[in-house]
């Protein structure tokens, strides 16, 4: 029998950006709160000092800070009539672990989407006619607009301490801004970072061919920042040691810097680390959640802890996972298109071209965040007209470490072994970089989350499993975006130019970005999505579900700052409005 | 048994190129920190510079195995001493007798099917069992192709035997001879550039080849004042800072 524990106002499962943001609104609004995270705690100063922090093998090749695939891992399949497999190992992404998550380890990447993603369905259908959708391709709008999240977005960028420059400020383009955003009310709290050597000759070449280069948002802080929590962010000291690592200086943004200091102080709020949440109490009957059963890790014990309110603030994959083991909301069917909870899991397509250059590039001085980037391929910044594809994505040069294990690149038809390898690796090291292209991910009707018949996870629960592939949409985006990056390429000078690096199946063993998305979309109607406006479950009203399940489909953005300002929205949403009147937002 | 027939063996005779110049730098963990850069030409010859080196775990047949598949990837010359010097078989000994080696962080739950590629890696080996299970069914392989072990190969027929490998074609009993490739080749990789404290990179031989600086890297204002220019600077290790 388990152990159950007093009951709470309210608890949340996971604690990274959503689950630290969605805990101190709920905090500050008088509940108590109890947040479980099934990994490690983790203190900056404690865990991530020089010299090991800089381990590239511990941290890049081992994984140390992500989730060990022995407790938990995904099963990967093409088509709805194959088996799937376990991934045994990482090795087109790692899913995160521990006290902070994801924002943790991330590069610091943080971009606003594009408005009329938020209105994706509606917008292309305006723009280019009712039948261009193919039936095939199940994307959506969101039910909220990219003006509802506006104040939300400038949150998390002044919580993050973001550093850019706007380049729609109340509705003025600016020049070296990124003129395609959606209009902002504010500046970025810090200045650009420093702009690398890649980033200046990037910014060069796609200002010559006509396009509108402009640092990458980054919340990576180009000056110490006090953020509106009170709390002190540091500076970018440029170690190229963002992703997979935890950062020793304090200035990339992460819960445990951002958030969780006051948090921790606020008597209202208890974090129980190494609590494994293995399932949801549903009384069905109700149609409520009345808390979560979580494992003690330290001591293997079975504790339930009551609430009046559950907020899912894990990984897609997991809150995906527990709400099917559950049984809350219909699975999503691929054959007939009908149930919600699965659908739409998209991720993300990207592709490089490796150049080689004459000037030093100097890869190991840089931060997560690529120096510059173009947004002129962006979602539908460009005519898709007779394109035959939908979508699009930033390009980038990307220069975040030069760690040797995996970055040096060598020019094409290189051996990869004996003394010309070296010779080759010896000489461009320091003078080449990738073109990277982050594409989006337009949701497809037989890609989807379910719960895997064949394997079980270390407490003995189904694995989730994927079902997923790349479509011609992707492919086709993909190809005519590699065009204007050769152009790019060129106009860069390149001494060579690398093999293009597109994608032909997904592969489990080929490394891409870890941005998941759906699985728990929301939506306008409860027949095609599993959350309403304000991420609350349309079956179960004291259930909310934060982070990328919720979006329907995958923009060609880093999805962080979506993520952060949906978790605000949807904190907003709560304290003003459910606490006054628990029930459903909004009524289908 | 074929392979019992075959004298155990220590793996340093099968150290190729080990040169005595590269010898006196890298002669053992004593040397300081500040030790000369290997930039001169180590003459072949068939003293063994890594001499005495206790393993935990590799049996001889492994290691002269492995010796040889480093130094074919890692020749000495002008830029390094070959792999075996520069501590890869030392890095891979340590690797496979501890935690990875031994399938922590691995999923190891059945049923064991064959997958397409893309699935990656699907059988129950743990990294150590595969390369003991790897290198044997090379040996096999080469003994069949050539008439000897792989570390008895002339350098041209390690090349040629490395590269069937890597092809899939050459034949292994129980699985496909391009994983096994490719885990050599990436534990090559690893053993060579990571942070010298795992037992490779010697005297952070690979950092200074391609320039990389290592800790503690905070740049802070050099981002901008060595923007397009070469950053020479002595390399650092994590043990340099402990």
């Amino acid at each position: 029998m388990a152990k159950t524990m007093k009951a709470v106002d309210a608890v949340l499962v996971g604690v990274g950006w959503s689950g630290s943001i969605m805990a101190r609104e709920l905090t500050k609004a008088g509940l108590s709160v109890v947040a479980l995270e099934r990994g490690a705690h983790r203190t900056p100063g404690e865990d991530f000092t020089i010299p090991s922090v800089r381990d590239e093998l511990k941290y890049r090749v081992r994984l140390e800070l992500m989730l060990d695939t022995a407790t938990e891992t995904l099963t990967m399949r093409h088509q709805p009539s194959e088996t799937a497999l376990p991934m045994r190992r990482w090795g087109a992404f790692p899913l995160g672990d521990g006290l902070g998550g994801a924002g943790t380890h991330w590069n610091g990447v943080t971009w606003r989407f594009t408005p009329s993603e938020f209105v994706l369905r509606s917008h292309l259908t305006g723009r280019y006619g009712r039948n261009v959708i193919p039936d095939d391709m199940t994307i959506q709008d969101w039910g909220v607009t990219y003006d509802d999240l506006e104040p939300h977005y400038d949150r998390f960028e002044k919580l993050c301490g973001t550093s850019g420059r706007a380049g729609n400020l109340r509705g003025t383009r600016i020049e070296g801004g990124n003129v395609w955003e959606g209009r902002r009310a504010d500046e970025y709290p810090n200045k650009p970072l420093i702009m690398s050597q890649a980033g200046l000759i990037f910014t060069k070449a796609t200002k010559e061919l006509g396009y509108h280069p402009f640092p990458t948002p980054a919340s990576n802080s180009s000056a110490p920042y006090v953020n509106p929590e009170g709390l002190t962010i540091g500076q970018c000291e440029y170690c190229g040691h963002c992703e997979l690592f935890g950062c020793e200086a304090n200035a990339k943004a992460s819960p445990n810097v951002c958030v969780l200091p006051v948090l921790m102080a606020d008597p209202k709020f208890e974090l129980r680390t190494h609590a494994y949440v293995s399932r949801l109490i549903y009384d069905k009957a109700a149609k409520k959640v009345r808390g979560v059963v979580y494992i003690d890790r330290n001591t293997g014990e079975e504790i339930e802890q009551p609430a009046d309110m559950v907020v899912l603030c894990a990984y897609p994959f997991n809150n995906v996972g527990l709400m099917l083991g559950a049984g809350i909301g219909e699975p999503y069917d691929p054959a007939t298109g009908t149930g919600v909870v699965g659908k739409n899991y998209c991720f993300q397509v990207n592709s490089n071209l490796p150049i080689f250059v004459e000037d030093e590039i100097n890869p190991f001085i840089g931060t997560g965040a690529t120096p510059a980037a173009i947004d002129d391929f962006q979602g539908d910044n460009f005519d898709h007209s007779g394109l035959g594809f939908f979508g699009g994505g930033f390009l980038a040069p990307t220069v975040s470490g030069g760690r040797p294990i995996q970055v040096r690149a060598v020019p094409p038809g290189t051996p990869r072994w004996g003394s010309a390898w070296k010779e080759a690796t010896a000489q461009w090291y320091n003078h080449t970089f990738p073109l990277y292209f982050h594409g989006s991910n337009y949701a497809h009707r037989t890609n989807y989350l379910d719960l895997d018949p064949n394997y079980k996870d270390a407490i003995g629960r189904p694995l989730v499993r994927m079902t997923y592939n790349f479509k011609p949409n992707d492919h086709k985006m993909a190809q005519y975006v590699m065009g204007k990056t050769l152009e790019i390429a060129r106009a860069a000078n390149a001494k060579v130019i690398g093999n293009p690096q597109l994608r032909n199946n997904f592969d489990a063993t080929v490394g891409g970005s870890s941005h998941h998305t759906g699985g728990a979309i929301m939506g306008t109607d409860p027949k095609t999505s599993v959350l309403n406006r304000y991420l609350q479950s349309w079956d179960v009203s004291n259930l909310f579900v934060m982070g990328g399940a919720a979006f329907p489909q995958n923009a060609g953005h880093n999805p962080t700052a979506t993520i952060g300002a949906l978790t605000y929205w949807s904190a907003k949403a709560i304290t003003e409005q459910y606490l006054k009147a628990p029930g459903p937002l909004v009524h289908a | 048994m074929a392979e019992d027939s075959i004298p155990r063996r220590s793996f340093l005779k099968g150290a190729g190129a080990a040169g005595a110049a590269a010898a006196t730098v890298l002669g053992g963990h004593s040397e300081p920190a500040q030790a000369q850069v290997p930039t001169q030409a180590p003459a072949p010859a068939a003293v063994p510079s890594a001499a005495g080196e206790a393993l935990l775990t590799l049996t001889a047949t492994e290691a002269a195995f492995l010796s040889a598949a480093y130094d074919t990837f890692i020749p000495a010359d002008t830029m390094s001493p070959c792999g075996t010097d520069c501590g890869l078989v030392t890095y891979i000994d340590r690797q496979l007798a501890g935690a990875w080696g031994n399938g922590a962080r691995f999923y190891r739950n059945g049923p064991f099917l064959q997958g397409k590629p893309e699935h990656g890696y699907q059988l129950p080996l743990t990294p150590h069992e595969f390369f003991a299970a790897g290198i044997k069914a090379a040996n096999a392989w080469t003994r069949k192709a050539y008439g000897k072990d792989f570390d008895r190969l002339a350098p041209a027929e390690r090349d040629a035997a490395l590269k069937a490998m890597e092809a899939g074609k050459a034949e292994f009993p129980d699985f496909n001879s391009k994983p096994f490739f490719e885990a050599l080749y990436r534990s090559a990789m690893e053993g060579f550039f990571a942070d010298p404290i795992y037992g490779g990179n010697r005297n952070k031989v690979s950092w200074r080849m391609v320039g990389y600086p290592g800790l503690p890297a905070s740049y802070g204002a050099k981002a901008e004042a060595y923007r397009g220019k070469k950053l020479n600077i002595e390399p650092q290790s994590i043990a340099d800072f402990s």
